[in-house]
């Protein structure tokens, strides 16, 4: 054994981080955590909404203290292309009440707070801190290099919560280099309105209340990639994600499809006259379960976005993160008992993580990354589709319902033929089963 | 050697920005920082005490959130950090604060033992006065030499040091005895990347408050009460006019455009018929 200095180090202080640093310090372990930004939420970015569950389970009724901005009642999903949109979504009441569902967040508010619980339950928390690298001895991680003068630190146990870049994983050789085609680049700004604005815009009665919007379709001209809204307390959250191939293959630059959604007819009425408080950018890992890379190796586990644990089906990724850090805590206890931070030991964590809707959700997708590189089209072609029969049957222009619907399942017939529509839904059952 | 630092906590003035209605600074949301100067200060005492052992304490009077301020300040290396915070601070003009701060070192004095050095920096970014540094020297009855920028031939056994300060028209090198107090500009010294056993032991350490009840102070001498200084009040210079553009296809258009607008100018100086 050579020194130590802490039990655990923890790098990253976003919600897989912290999460493990909570469950740690409750239990009493000696777990510092090394962030780089000036404090926890300084440099960490989402698409805005947090879900319940999993911090629920580790601070209950964290939503009663917590800098939260609205619950959210309502979710749409737009299919849109440049003058239409056609929506479906779910409002209910049911999403009304404690416990309630999802929140928005503002991050560097959320963090912040997060970061305090985790100090008050024992961890040391230090910012404005790079690390460097990792220290590894005999094959074993023992360590982590700073960028500080003295900055080497020595543990049992280090817990790489670096995000989607995560150095240490990579130089680790965990992780194999990331592919443009699996990460996509998420731009977003956040727009100032009134509380009032906000709640009028979006048909909402009381300001607790929230409504989220994700808009996909043939407005991304072929590219893979979803826009999205999120009502805040006296903010709107707009953005939008990119494959970040695709914006290379269709040379266009994410701010220019931020700027040309804002100014969509759709979208354009629920943000207008607001003026833009904060403007953010991140990379968001879409690979799916395929991309998740081993998870530990001797001494060392790696959690959230570092070790891709993103579901971009179904927006979910500081959720993943939270259950991740908690279980690779969960690992470390156990093994703390027998001594034995091996590989072999750790890997009870992936093991675990299997075990839980974490990597479920994932695996279920897994095929879907590779099918929708292959097949572009089923996002701009069907969903237009739908766009022009909806526009169709609501257009009262003297023409028989009969041949309305003729008319459709013609255009049905001539832009994708019988037989390539039977094997699209062929393909997506496959590829999904 | 012991060297007690003075800080401020202060709203960052890059992101201040200023109501033109009512005149007024809009503070919210602006993050508070250690004042600019008053970390040079924390840095030049730092470098000393490597240099010649000791210690350095650093002292901030504020709400419970300057906490941060001496958090930071042990993360650059002060040894103790004592929050000078209670209501009855509140609305304190420069004499009345540096009263305050004044009694609370000598708190600090009779816990932590004698100062060769006092520190602050030359003025806090909010105020711009530039008073309370003199103020706590002037009650401590030691040397003050301010706008300090290099400190030279500190002698620890003969308790003398050199310095350099700033004056309009050049600078001045003085040799003083200690104790003494500085007050320091930022070219004092250039700020370390502070090594990572400080980080956590600031992390590590609490702060100490000092109040009306743990100190000497007496009531009567603070507060807005006991602040002769008023405020009658505060305006804001007019937000300039932006210039107008001159455009035009070609230089000569763009040349004789501008001419004509100033003609008239020029006319009324004599320098055209």
């Amino acid at each position: 054994m050579s020194k130590k200095d802490f039990d655990v180090i923890v790098v990253g202080a976003g919600p897989a981080g912290m999460a493990a640093a909570y469950v740690l310090a409750k239990a009493g372990v000696d777990v510092i955590v090394i962030e780089r930004g000036k404090f926890p939420g300084s440099k960490n970015v989402m698409g805005g909404i947090f879900y319940r569950k999993p911090m629920d389970d580790l601070i209950p009724e964290f939503y009663k203290e917590a800098p939260i901005e609205r619950h959210i009642v309502e979710q749409r999903m737009w299919l849109m292309d440049d003058v239409s949109h056609f929506s479906m979504g779910i409002k209910t009441q049911k999403h009304n009440s404690e416990p309630y569902n999802c929140f928005s967040v503002l991050r560097a508010q959320f963090d912040k707070w997060f970061s305090k619980k985790v100090v008050e339950a024992g961890a040391l928390l230090i910012n404005e801190t790079v690390v460097t690298e990792p220290i590894v001895e005999n094959g074993k991680v023992v360590g982590v290099r700073t960028d500080r003068p003295q900055g080497d630190l020595y543990a049992d146990c280090v817990i790489a919560a670096d995000g989607v870049q995560s150095f240490l994983a990579k130089s680790l050789g965990l992780r194999k280099k990331i592919t443009p085609n699996k990460v996509a680049l998420g731009v977003k700004e956040i727009i100032g309105l009134s509380e009032e604005q906000v709640n009028d815009r979006f048909g909402i009665k009381d300001s607790k209340e929230g409504v989220t919007i994700e808009i996909t379709g043939p407005f991304l001209k072929g590219m893979e990639g979803m826009a999205w809204m999120y009502t805040n307390k006296n903010s709107v959250s707009i953005g939008i994600g990119v494959i970040i191939d695709d914006l290379i293959n269709h040379n266009m630059n994410p701010n220019d499809l931020l700027e040309s959604l804002k100014n969509h007819p759709s979208v354009l009425p629920l943000i207008e006259g607001g003026e833009t408080r904060e403007y953010l950018a991140h990379v968001i890992p879409e690979g799916g379960y395929k991309s998740v890379p081993r998870m530990y190796a001797d001494g060392f586990m790696v959690a959230g976005d570092a070790a891709m644990l993103v579901d971009s089906v179904h927006r979910e990724g500081s959720n993943l993160a939270v259950e991740s850090g908690k279980l690779a805590a969960k690992t470390y206890l156990e093994a703390r008992e027998s001594g034995d931070f091996s590989e072999k030991t750790l890997s009870r964590y992936q093991e675990k993580l299997e075990e839980t809707y974490v990597l479920q959700d994932l695996r279920y997708y897994k095929n879907l990354p590779e099918l929708l590189e292959e097949k572009r089209y089923l996002l701009t072609e069907y969903p237009q589709f739908l766009i022009d029969a909806m526009t169709e049957i609501y257009t009262v222009d003297g023409v028989p319902k009969p041949e309305k619907f003729r008319k459709i399942k013609g255009e049905l017939k001539s832009r994708f033929g019988y037989i390539g529509l039977a094997k699209d839904l062929y393909t997506i059952w496959r590829k999904l089963r | 050697m012991h060297f007690l630092v003075f800080i401020k906590q202060v709203p960052d003035a890059a992101q201040v920005r200023v109501d033109y209605e009512t005149g007024t600074l809009i503070r919210e949301g602006v993050p508070a920082i250690i004042n600019p100067f008053d970390k040079h200060a924390i840095e030049a005492a730092v470098r000393l005490k490597n240099q010649f052992g000791g210690k350095v304490s650093v002292v901030c009077m504020g709400p419970p959130m300057a906490e941060d301020a001496l958090k930071e300040a042990m993360s650059m290396g002060a040894d103790k950090a004592f929050l000078l915070s209670d209501r009855i601070f509140a609305g304190s003009d420069t004499l009345a604060t540096s009263y305050a701060l004044w009694a609370a070192a000598k708190q600090i004095i009779k816990e932590e033992g004698p100062v060769d050095v006092f520190f602050a920096g030359k003025q806090a970014i909010d105020g711009d006065t530039a008073q309370t540094g003199p103020g706590i020297a002037t009650r401590f009855n030691v040397p003050l030499i301010t706008y300090v920028v290099d400190i030279k031939n500190v002698d620890p056994e003969k308790k003398t040091l050199e310095l350099v300060r700033l004056l309009e028209s050049g600078q001045e090198v003085i040799q003083t005895t200690m104790p003494c107090f500085l007050t320091v500009e930022e070219e004092l010294n250039t700020l370390s990347y502070a090594p990572l056993p400080y980080l956590i032991r600031a992390a590590k350490t609490s702060v100490k408050v000092l109040n009306s009840k743990n100190t000497e102070i007496e009531a009567e001498y603070c507060g807005l009460k006991n602040s002769p200084t008023k405020v009658r009040k505060a305006f804001t210079p007019p937000k300039r006019e932006r210039g107008e553009m001159i455009e035009g296809d070609s230089v000569d258009g763009i040349i004789n455009q501008l001419y004509e607008k100033i003609e008239p100018v020029l006319k009324t100086m004599g320098k055209v018929q």
